[in-house]
């Protein structure tokens, strides 16, 4: 062991640190997230399978159409509702849920949550800059599988002239709430994430809340239909139907200002939570 | 520098680290030596600011790290390589972290290179065996330029060349001045890297000091005699100054070298069976020192 390199020490000469900007926390969050082969795979057979289901539920009625009464023809109110099916909708749920949650769970199962902190020791930073790039990702994908379903489905409807047009109010709506859906539902996955950090419980818990839970409510007990709406499924739903009759006795819908409503507190209030506990826990 | 003042971290009933209190300096490699257990990994976790200290204060250059809203620049750190996402490529890896701390493109290519991994940055890191993951660990860890570099058991999975590249670089890290903590739980380790020592067992401090010290400690000779006149010859070495334990067959001899007990016990005209040098090794004065500190002894329960 040689001591020249004790003398050999002095103070070096550094370049400052840059300033901390909350874009490069976000520019990061960007590469992790198209840095995997996963993220293009997923987003694109989403919007492939939701915009898939909306061309069947549509191409169902297309071919039922000629046996449908004169005044269902007529009225045609299907048409809305082909654009934007359950079965679609609910999957785009869970996917999106799934992905927003494993943005933070999965640094959390690696371990490389800690070497992440280590770099950016302002944690609610750092799940700031995911959600900016969850809600960015999925608003653009939402919107692209809801503005395609739409138009997918009313092409093949307009073969009966049975379509909307989407500068309809209604179908404006619809358009718009079936965008949201998708970054609402990715942005309660990762506010789960954050809060739980185990994959599987984060996503078990997840899928209870967004596809288990609403089916648990009774639409003809007061109480339990106004819960209900608070779902942001429901809400979703209630957003994407053009005409619902007036409440009456066992009959009670939700209103359509109060379903915006639940589509925007259900992010906001799971990532509050979030921040402030990531702050205290010890990585 | 790294200050750690009256340490104390438990999680729930379990003390991981108690009342620990240590400095490590510029300009030199300091180990972090401790038996598996004895609370290196949680001390190296509070000093970076994952873990909340439950009592006592961790700074680094005078300010707890937690306080910097971006770290590279401050400390460079390596505490697991595996915890990385196998998914993606060290250069991605690489570079997701460079941008959070505002750092450019061009380091990730520079740090690459310097670790040997300048050909293996394209691929994921899924594929790489352990040693690669501690180049990439390394690589990630001195991203920032930083004047403080943390590294938790980073020999571990690498080649013998690995091994003598990782030694020279900490001690031209050192050299530079920058603050080097090393922690292992092989003394032979730091037998090759480390000018300083701090040393730790269930938690606790055993000793912080220059490695020639704590060696010294432990590697002082021991003579064993054997002699049909123990009592003659033990009176004759103790007034020589040694200090002698008498045990049923032999004196253990410390503090007189073998010559010199020969020729006392000639002068003495007491007659020797046996004249043994016994030499201590680091990595046994370690053992010596560290014993009863391990958690988990083999075979104890």
């Amino acid at each position: 062991m040689t001591t020249s390199t004790l003398t050999a020490a002095a103070p070096r000469t550094r370049a400052a640190a840059p300033p901390a900007r909350f874009t490069d926390l976000v520019a990061a969050e960007w590469i992790k997230l198209w840095s995997l082969r996963s993220t293009p795979w997923t987003l694109g057979l989403a919007t492939l399978f939701v915009i898939g289901t909306a061309a069947l539920a549509a191409k169902a009625d297309y071919d039922n159409f000629p046996f449908y009464d004169a005044e269902v023809q007529r009225e045609h109110m299907f048409s809305l509702g082909d654009a934007f099916p359950q079965e679609g909708y609910l999957t785009l749920m869970l996917v999106a849920a799934s992905l927003g949650a494993l943005s933070m769970v999965s640094e959390y199962g690696s371990g490389l949550i800690r070497t992440t902190t280590a770099a950016v020791p302002a944690r609610g930073a750092l799940v700031l800059a995911k959600a900016v790039v969850t809600a960015a990702v999925w608003t653009a994908t939402g919107a692209l599988i809801a503005v395609g379903s739409f138009t997918v489905s009313q092409a093949i409807l307009s073969g009966r002239d049975a379509a909307v047009s989407i500068t309809d109010p209604a179908s404006l709506r619809a358009v718009a709430a079936s965008a949201l859906l998708a970054p609402v539902c990715a942005l309660i996955g990762l506010g789960l994430g954050v809060l739980i950090r185990h994959t599987a419980a984060t996503l078990v818990t997840a899928t209870f809340l967004l596809l288990i839970l609403p089916s648990m409510f009774s639409a003809d007990k007061r109480w339990s239909a106004e819960l209900s709406h608070l779902m942001p499924g429901i809400a979703w739903g209630r957003l994407v139907t053009d005409w619902m009759p007036p409440p009456h006795p066992g009959y009670y819908p939700a209103a359509i200002p109060q379903s915006w409503l639940v589509l925007a507190l259900w992010p906001v209030l799971l990532l509050l939570p979030a921040l402030l506990l990531a702050h205290r826990r010890d990585v | 520098m790294i200050e750690v003042i009256g340490l104390t971290k438990r999680y729930g009933g379990k003390t991981a680290v108690d009342d620990l209190s240590f400095t490590v300096r510029p300009g030199h490699v300091t180990g972090f030596l401790g038996p598996n257990g004895a609370g290196k990994t949680t001390t190296l976790r509070v000093i970076l600011g994952l873990d909340a200290p439950t009592a006592g204060a961790v700074t680094v250059d005078g300010v707890p790290f937690r306080t910097h809203r971006r770290g590279l620049h401050h400390v460079g750190a390596l505490l697991d390589a595996q915890q990385v996402h196998g998914g993606r490529s060290a250069q991605a890896h690489l570079a997701a972290l460079a941008r959070s701390n505002g750092i450019g493109r061009r380091r990730v290519g520079e740090v690459l290179a310097e670790v040997g991994l300048a050909d293996a940055g394209h691929r994921r890191i899924g594929g790489f065996s352990l040693g690669m993951k501690q180049r990439l660990g390394i690589a990630a860890a001195l991203l920032g330029d930083p004047p403080v570099l943390m590294f938790d058991e980073p020999i571990n999975g690498m080649d013998p060349e690995g091994v003598r590249w990782v030694r020279h670089l900490f001690r031209s890290l050192a050299a530079q001045g920058r603050t080097v903590f090393l922690s292992s739980h092989l003394m032979t380790e730091m037998e090759h890297t480390a000018d300083h020592l701090v040393v730790i067992g269930q938690g606790r401090l055993i000793a912080a000091e220059p490695l020639r010290a704590f060696a010294d400690r432990g590697t002082r000779q021991r003579v064993t005699v054997r002699t049909p006149q123990p009592a003659v010859l033990a009176a004759a070495l103790t007034a020589a100054g040694a200090s002698v334990d008498t045990a049923p067959d032999h004196l253990a001899v410390r503090g007189l070298s073998a010559e010199q007990i020969g020729a006392l016990a000639f002068a003495n005209a007491v007659e020797l069976h046996e004249l043994a040098t016994h030499t201590t090794s680091l990595e046994e004065a370690f053992m010596e020192i560290t014993a009863g500190h391990a958690d988990h002894l083999a075979g104890s329960r």
